[in-house]
C-alpha cells in the first residue's frame, strides 16, 4: 500500500517542507539529529498537527487542499516516545480501547497480539507499576489492535534502558516479519535501523534530504582500492 | 429545624449537581486555550472569591428582581421574579461557588495534559467520545474535590442568601441565617445545636478533601 505526501508549512519558528514517500510494505526508519522535525512529520501524518500539503495513503486522500481527515478518522496506530497509556484503565481496558472502536471484522486478533507481543501475564494489571518495557509492548499492542492501515512509531525505545532495549527489540523483529501493513519508524540509532528497517530516510532542519549512506567501495577501480587500503594502514600504524 | 436543615441540603445538594455540569465546559475551555485573553474569563469567574457577599447580593439580587432584562424573557412563563425564591437561591450559589468548581476542574484538566486525548484520537474516539471516556475520568479527582468545596462552600454561606433569599421557613431559610435570627433574640441552646451541626460537617468535609488529595495519584503516562 503506498503511502506518499508532503508537507510544508511552519510551526512557531520552524519551517517544514518534506516530501515523502514510504515502502509499501514493512519498515520505513526515519532519521535524523534531533530537531530536524521527524516527529512533526509523523504527527502531520496522523493528524495531530497540521500544516498545509498532500498526504495519500493506498489511494486514499488524508489532506490535500480541500481535505483534512481528524486524526479519529484515519486508521493509523501511534506509538508515541513515551508510552502514554490511559492511567485510568487496566492493560487490558488500554488494549481494547482503540479494538472496541473499529466497525468490521478485525485482521489483528487480540490474542495473536497478545501473544506476539507476550501480554498475557499483563492483562489483569494497572498500569502504574509495569515496567518502562512492559508499558511500550502494551502501547504497541494497543496500536495493532486499533487494526492500522499505517503504523506510527516515534522513538519507542529511546525513554528505556539498555536492559529494556534488549528486551523489547526482539518482540519489534517478530512484528517486522508479520507485519503487512506500512510502517514509519522514528529513530537515530543505527543498531536499531540496521535490525529492522527495510528502507531509511533521512531529515535535515524540516526537509527529506539524500541518503546519508555507509561510504563503500563498490564501483571503485582496483588500483584505487589498493591505494586506499595501503593509506588505510598507514594511517593505523602511525597511530 | 429539621425543615431548616432539609432546606440548606437541598440547596447544596442542588447547587453541586448543577454547578458540576456547568463548570465543566467552561474549564475545559480555560484548559486548552492558549490565548492570553482566557484569563480574563478565568478572573471573572474567579471574582466571586475576592466579592464581599453583600456585593455580589446586591447585584443578584437587581438581576433576579422583575424589571431585570434577564427576567423580562420568563415573564411570558409566569415568572416575575427569582428574588425570594428557592429558585433564586440555587442561582446564587452557583454564582457564589463557581470559583470553587471551575479552579480544580480546570487543574486537573490542565495536569492531564494533552497527551492522552491525542492518544484517544489515534485509537478513532471522536472528540466527544474521548472527553467522556478519558478526560472526565482522568479528572475525577478534580471533580471530587470541586463537588466537596461547593457542597461546604453552600452550606456555609450566608451574606448572599440572606440578601436574595429573604429566610422565608421552608423555602429560602438556612442553617447559616437561621443561627443568626437564633442569636438576635438570644435562644444559645438551639443556636449551638446548629452550629455545633455545621462545624461537625464542615469538619467531615475538610478531612474529606484532604483524604482526597492525599490519595497517591495513578499515573497518567
Amino acid at each position: 500500500m503506498s503511502v506518499e505526501g508532503r508537507f510544508a508549512g511552519r510551526f512557531g519558528g520552524f519551517a517544514v517542507d518534506a516530501a515523502f514517500a514510504l515502502a509499501p510494505k514493512g519498515i520505513t526508519a526515519l532519521s535524523g539529529p534531533s530537531g530536524s522535525g521527524k516527529t512533526t512529520l509523523l504527527r502531520c501524518i496522523a493528524g495531530l498537527a497540521r500544516v498545509s500539503g498532500e498526504l495519500y495513503v493506498g489511494g486514499e486522500v488524508w489532506q490535500d487542499g480541500r481535505t483534512f481527515l481528524a486524526p479519529h478518522r484515519r486508521p493509523v496506530g501511534v506509538v508515541f516516545q513515551e508510552a502514554s497509556l490511559l492511567g485510568h484503565l487496566s492493560v487490558r481496558g488500554n488494549l481494547d480501547y482503540g479494538a472496541r472502536r473499529v466497525k468490521g471484522a478485525p485482521e489483528i486478533g487480540f490474542d495473536d497480539a497478545v501473544d506476539l507481543l507476550g501480554l498475557a501475564p499483563l492483562l489483569g494489571r494497572g498500569v502504574a507499576n509495569l515496567s518502562g518495557g512492559e508499558r511500550q509492548r502494551v502501547a504497541l499492542g494497543r496500536a495493532l489492535l486499533s487494526q492500522p492501515r499505517l503504523l506510527l512509531m516515534d522513538e519507542p525505545l529511546s525513554s528505556l534502558d539498555a536492559g529494556a532495549k534488549a528486551e523489547i527489540l526482539p518482540y519489534l523483529e517478530r512484528l517486522h516479519r508479520s507485519l503487512a501493513i506500512p510502517a514509519l519508524y522514528i529513530s537515530h540509532d543505527a543498531g536499531e535501523i540496521a535490525r529492522l528497517a527495510d528502507k531509511v530516510i533521512y531529515m535535515r532542519e524540516g526537509r527529506i534530504v539524500p541518503g546519508e549512506a555507509e561510504p563503500t567501495l563498490e564501483g571503485v577501480d582496483a588500483a584505487t582500492r589498493d591505494r586506499l587500503a595501503l593509506a588505510a594502514l598507514r594511517a593505523g600504524l602511525s597511530v | 429545624m429539621g425543615e431548616v436543615v432539609w432546606t440548606t441540603l437541598r440547596l447544596a445538594g442542588l447547587t453541586t449537581a448543577l454547578l458540576l455540569i456547568a463548570a465543566t465546559p467552561i474549564a475545559w475551555w480555560l484548559a486548552n486555550r492558549r490565548a492570553w485573553w482566557k484569563e480574563i474569563v478565568a478572573a471573572v469567574t474567579t471574582l466571586p472569591i475576592i466579592l464581599p457577599p453583600s456585593v455580589l447580593g446586591f447585584y443578584l439580587l437587581v438581576a433576579i428582581a422583575p424589571q431585570s432584562p434577564l427576567m423580562t424573557p420568563l415573564h411570558a412563563f409566569g415568572v416575575r421574579t427569582l428574588a425570594f425564591t428557592f429558585q433564586g437561591l440555587v442561582i446564587g450559589s452557583m454564582v457564589y461557588s463557581l470559583p470553587f468548581a471551575v479552579q480544580p476542574i480546570r487543574a486537573a484538566f490542565e495536569a492531564m495534559g494533552p497527551r492522552p486525548m491525542e492518544v484517544a484520537a489515534t485509537l478513532r474516539a471522536s472528540p466527544l467520545d474521548a472527553f467522556v471516556t478519558v478526560a472526565l475520568p482522568l479528572a475525577r479527582r478534580g471533580f471530587l474535590t470541586a463537588a466537596i468545596l461547593v457542597f461546604a462552600h453552600t452550606v456555609g454561606e450566608f451574606g448572599v442568601v440572606l440578601m436574595i433569599g429573604g429566610s422565608i421557613p421552608g423555602k429560602t431559610e438556612v442553617i447559616s441565617v437561621r443561627i443568626y435570627q437564633l442569636v438576635e433574640s438570644l435562644q444559645y441552646g438551639e443556636a449551638h445545636r446548629l452550629a455545633a451541626g455545621v462545624v461537625a460537617f464542615s469538619f467531615a468535609a475538610l478531612l474529606a478533601l484532604l483524604l482526597v488529595d492525599r490519595r497517591t495519584d495513578e499515573a497518567v503516562r
